[in-house]
Formats: structure tokens, C-alpha cells, sequence
């Protein structure tokens, strides 16, 4: 198989990773309108907690792109 | 070079790719020795980022009001934010901390900011820059908490209360995964950084090429750099307070 041909496959591998930070950012994201709903006073101690989660499971989204760019380009 | 979206000419003008806003171009040339140590881009824009902030607060501190005015209260509003973070993630203990934790966070949010100003430069998008910073930050842990505990410190790779059974197993997993702390730290914010400002760029291009049509990738490109300016704040929040829980592990540890 060519080179470009086997980059191009492995890069679309590599970003099928996303589907579990799909999967994880949603489920943050639902705890955390459940979690207000219950408990509207709770929204300042909750809400920073949500969007360090989101951050931190989109680094991991990021790592899947890294190693599919790492694939096609280098 | 397989799928990287060609430099298109484009009525005589020719269109730079989506890499090139990360080429790193020498402003002076200076070599001590045999080592290149010219002023850059990045250089150029971690000095604007230092100024920046210095008349920031500089600026804002100069009135000294009882009531603050729009500036102060800016300048205010950014040291209690970090202070809070600081006091309740690191614990009373982190006070003396709290510089290094300021001068971390307003360094990478105004370096992520000012990369989002058109024709600018965003060193935070360059791994060896945010590994530098990770890197940092990780030894200043250790060394923290080696200071701290002397050699009590390694007591944190076995968390009181497992089995001791299970040792050889959690042990070289907890190192590993203390290990990895200035890999993710580094490449979370470099990742960001640069597939931010990859993606505005192809957008871009999409709208030069498209003409007439161009206002949809147009579209979706101001809500992208609203979207962007969210995540320059939030990854320098997220650097932050994972190195005020570091901090917190190494001073307590656990």
C-alpha cells in the first residue's frame, strides 16, 4: 500500500477516539443541568467543577487529533 | 504533503495554508556561539504579553480608589479570582504560592488572548513553549513536595487504606500517571491552541475561495472565534487550577 494512502487511513482511525469524549462530554454536561435542576442554589459551586471536567475530557480529544496530525504530517 | 489543504493561488494572490501562522521567523538575528538565540515572533509576543499585563494592573492599581473605577475593579476581579483558586485548592498553606500561581495564569490567558488579535502571533501554540511552562511547574512540584516530605514523598504513589497486595500493581501505575502530569498539562494547551487557530485559518481560506458563497464559512468562522476567546480563557483557567492541585497533592499528599 502507498505511504499516503496508509497515513490517510490511520489518521481516520486515530479519530475515531472521539466518539468516547462525545460520549463523556455529554454525560458531563447532563449531570450538569440535572445536578442545577435539583438545586438551583448549588449553581456557583457546581458550574466550575462542569467546565473543568469539559476541558479536561477535551484534552483528551485533542490527543486523538495530535496523534492523527502526528500521523499525516510527520 | 498528503491532505494538507495546498496554498491555492487566487487571482494572482497566493493563499498561505493553515500551517503557516505557526512559522516561527526571526525579527533579529543574534547567535551566541553556536547557539541561535535570536528574537522571535514568540519572543516579541511573550514580551507584548508581559507588558500587556504589567500596565494591566500597573495601570489599574494607579487610582488606589476605596471604590474602585472600571480599570481597578478589572485588576482587582483577576487577583481575587486567582487568590480564590489559590486558597481553596492549595489550602492555607499555598499563600506563599500565590505569585507563581498569578504570574502563571496571566501569562498564558493574555498570551492566549493576544494570539486571537488577526495577524498576531500565539506562542502558547507551540508544544516547546507550553512544555517549558508544564515542565516547570512540574519540577516546582516536586521539588515542593520533596522539600515538604523529604523522603516520605514516595508514600504518595501508595494511597493509605489499598491492599497491600496490590501493590506491584497501583505503584508503577501511580507513577506513570504522575509522570504523564506535564505531558497532558503541556499538550492540552498546545492542542487547543493550535487546532483553534488551524480551524479559523481553513475556514478562512474556504471563505476566500468560495466568493459569492463565502458568507457561510464566514459565518461559521465568527462563531469559531467567539468559541476560541472561550477556550483561551478556559485553558488558562484549566492550567491553573490543575497546577494549584498538584501544588495541593505535594503539600498534603494525597
Amino acid at each position: 500500500m502507498e505511504v499516503a494512502a496508509a497515513k490517510a487511513i490511520g489518521a481516520g482511525i486515530a479519530v475515531i477516539a472521539l466518539l468516547g469524549v462525545g460520549v463523556g462530554i455529554g454525560n458531563i454536561f447532563s449531570n450538569l443541568i440535572a445536578a442545577i435542576a435539583r438545586n438551583p442554589a448549588a449553581r456557583e459551586q457546581v458550574f466550575p467543577i462542569g467546565i473543568l471536567g469539559f476541558a479536561l475530557t477535551e484534552a483528551v480529544a485533542l490527543f486523538a487529533l495530535l496523534i492523527a496530525f502526528l500521523i499525516l504530517f510527520a | 504533503m498528503i491532505a494538507a489543504p495546498p496554498a491555492a493561488a487566487e487571482g494572482g494572490r497566493k493563499l498561505a495554508g493553515p500551517l503557516e501562522q505557526f512559522e516561527v521567523k526571526r525579527l533579529v538575528p543574534i547567535t551566541i556561539g553556536s547557539t541561535d538565540a535570536s528574537f522571535t515572533n514568540a519572543s516579541l509576543f511573550m514580551a507584548l504579553a508581559v507588558v500587556a499585563i504589567t500596565v494591566f494592573l500597573v495601570g489599574g492599581m494607579r487610582g488606589r480608589a476605596l471604590i474602585p473605577g472600571r480599570w481597578q475593579s478589572m485588576a482587582e476581579l483577576s487577583y481575587e479570582f486567582v487568590a480564590g483558586m489559590v486558597r481553596e485548592n492549595v489550602g492555607s498553606k499555598g499563600r506563599q504560592y500565590f505569585p507563581l500561581i498569578f504570574s502563571l495564569f496571566m501569562f498564558i490567558l493574555f498570551g492566549n488572548l493576544l494570539g486571537m488579535i488577526p495577524y498576531s502571533f500565539t506562542f502558547t501554540s507551540h508544544i516547546i513553549v507550553t512544555f517549558a511552562l508544564a515542565a516547570f511547574v512540574f519540577v516546582v512540584v516536586t521539588v515542593v513536595a520533596l522539600a515538604r516530605h523529604g523522603l516520605h514523598f514516595f508514600t504518595y504513589f501508595f494511597p493509605q487504606g489499598a491492599p497491600v497486595a496490590m501493590a506491584p500493581l497501583i505503584i508503577p501505575i501511580e507513577i506513570l500517571s504522575y509522570l504523564s502530569r506535564p505531558v497532558s498539562l503541556s499538550i492540552r494547551l498546545f492542542a487547543n491552541m493550535m487546532a483553534g487557530h488551524t480551524m479559523l485559518k481553513v475556514f478562512a481560506m474556504f471563505t476566500v475561495l468560495m466568493g459569492i458563497f463565502g458568507f457561510a464559512p464566514l459565518a461559521v468562522n465568527v462563531a469559531l472565534t467567539g468559541f476560541e476567546v472561550l477556550v483561551a480563557v478556559l485553558q488558562a483557567y484549566v492550567f491553573t487550577i490543575l497546577t494549584c492541585l498538584y501544588l495541593h497533592d505535594a503539600i498534603h499528599l494525597h
